[in-house]
Order: structure tokens, then sequence, then C-alpha cells
């Protein structure tokens, strides 16, 4: 029995606040040619930029003598990507924000990455890397999923 | 590659005869942002502005920073005693604000006319 086939697309970002432009750009176009519809390919967007910008801020902690990996591997009908910086990993999934508790001052207003990215794609898992280097988030989109 | 909003401000009057501040943005809305977004809106003179609508129609890309910087708008306007409401959003931001919760604190509308109606 034949592996179904996969195709790789490779990325390397600097650690520069706006370079996840270029890994959405990248997505994007991976997705159009394995037919995603539109509002998924917006959400595979907004979850990619937010993996990046988690890398770059947090990860890589800003040190532009660092990049971010961004693998893309795309199969029949699922696309994963793995965004891999230098950090250490999280500990902990931070709370899923509220906004009353924003809009009350108990709660900073930013710290919505994580929740979006796990809102919008299909799976979504942080691993930490070995000897806290090159750790990694997975997204994974399907194809068969219908745009909401 | 840093990310540049564009931001100016139109006064109209709604259909129901209020001033209506405009703040059209435009580019993207991001960490740099702050100047464009805040900047923009704490140069409102607060004593005659009352009711405020931020125009998305030319934003590009607006990430968690971005919308970090509109909580942060809503937070100041709430504690001013001002209405704001946004419209110009793409389906896909429209859903992401309903996501987060933008829309208990900011209602959204498709376009500028149904905004001032609704004022």
């Amino acid at each position: 029995m034949s592996e179904p086939k996969s195709t790789t697309v490779e990325v390397r970002l600097p650690t520069k606040m706006g370079y996840e432009k270029v890994a959405m750009s990248t997505a994007s176009a991976v997705a159009k040619l394995m037919g995603f519809p539109e509002a998924r390919i917006e959400d595979l967007k907004t979850a990619v930029a937010e993996a990046c910008i988690n890398a770059i801020e947090h990860g890589n902690r800003l040190n532009e003598k660092l990049s971010v990996g961004v693998v893309l591997q795309a199969g029949t009908d699922t696309l994963e990507v793995k965004v891999i910086d230098d950090g250490t990993g999280i500990r902990k999934q931070p709370a899923k924000p509220d906004i009353d508790r924003k809009m009350h001052g108990e709660e900073g207003p930013r710290g919505m990455g994580m929740f979006l990215i796990q809102a919008l794609v299909d799976e979504a898992e942080w691993v930490a890397g070995g000897e806290g280097k090159s750790s990694y988030v997975r997204l994974v989109i399907r194809l068969d999923k219908e745009a909401e | 590659m840093e990310s540049v909003t564009k931001a100016h401000v139109d006064q109209l009057k709604s259909p129901s005869g209020y001033p209506v501040a405009i703040l059209r943005f435009g580019g993207d809305i991001a960490s740099t942002s702050r100047e464009a977004v805040l900047g923009t809106y704490e140069a409102l003179p607060r004593e005659t502005t009352k009711l405020i609508l931020l125009d998305f129609t030319g934003v590009d890309y607006i990430n968690s920073s971005g919308i970090a910087l509109v909580i942060q708008l809503l937070i100041q306007a709430a504690n001013a005693g001002q209405t704001v409401c946004a419209f110009g959003l793409s389906a896909h931001f429209t859903k992401v604000f309903t996501m987060v919760g933008i829309t208990k604190y900011a209602r959204l509308f498709p376009n500028q006319a149904e905004a001032l109606a609704a004022l």
C-alpha cells in the first residue's frame, strides 16, 4: 500500500515583527493550490500570523540573530503547519481571554493570539523542544471542514 | 517590513443630526499602530465627541496586537461615556472581532451608511 502523497514547503523568517506576513502569504498560496475555500484560507492566515508573532516575540524574544522556521506539509486533504523557534516552549496554556475582564482592567488587553489560533484551525498543539530549544506549534487545517 | 497604519478623522452628522467622529484606518493594524489608533482617538475633543465610528474599510491586516489596541480604545471610550461602533470589516475580521467579544462593546455594521443610520 503506497503512502499518501504530501508536499513540503519551508520558509525561514527573520526574527522581526512584520515578517509573519511572508508566512501568511506562503500558507495562503499553498492552501489555494489545495483548493481550500477563501474563508478557511483567511482563518489559516490569521492562525499562522499569530503563531509566527508568538515565535518572534516570545520564542526568540526578538533576538534578530535567530530565525523562525515555518514548515508546511500539504497532504491530500490536510495542511499541517509547524512554526519553530528557539524558545523553551510554553509552560501552560493561558486562560481564555475575557472581554469583560479586559474592559474592566482586570486582565491586560493583549493575550489573544493562542486563543485565536485554537479557534481558527482544526488542531493546534504546542510542543516544547528538547534541551529548551526548537519548540514549535503545530497547526492542522482540514479541507473537508465547511467554511463557517 | 514595518507595518504602516494610516489614520484620519472625518466629522459628520448622523441622519438624526448627532455629530459623529469617524476614525478611518488603512493599511495594517498591529503592534506598531499605537499612535495611529490610540493617538488619533486621544486627539479627539472629549467634551464634544460622544459618537465614534471606526472605519476599517481600508484595513488589510489586523493581528492580535492590533485588536488589543482597539480594545484599549474601547476602554478609554467607555470611561469617557462615548459610544463606539465600527464598520467596513471583512467577513473574516467580523468573525474574529465577534470571537474575542468586541461586539459586546462596539456594534459592527457592514458600511458607513448603516452605521450612521443606527446612531
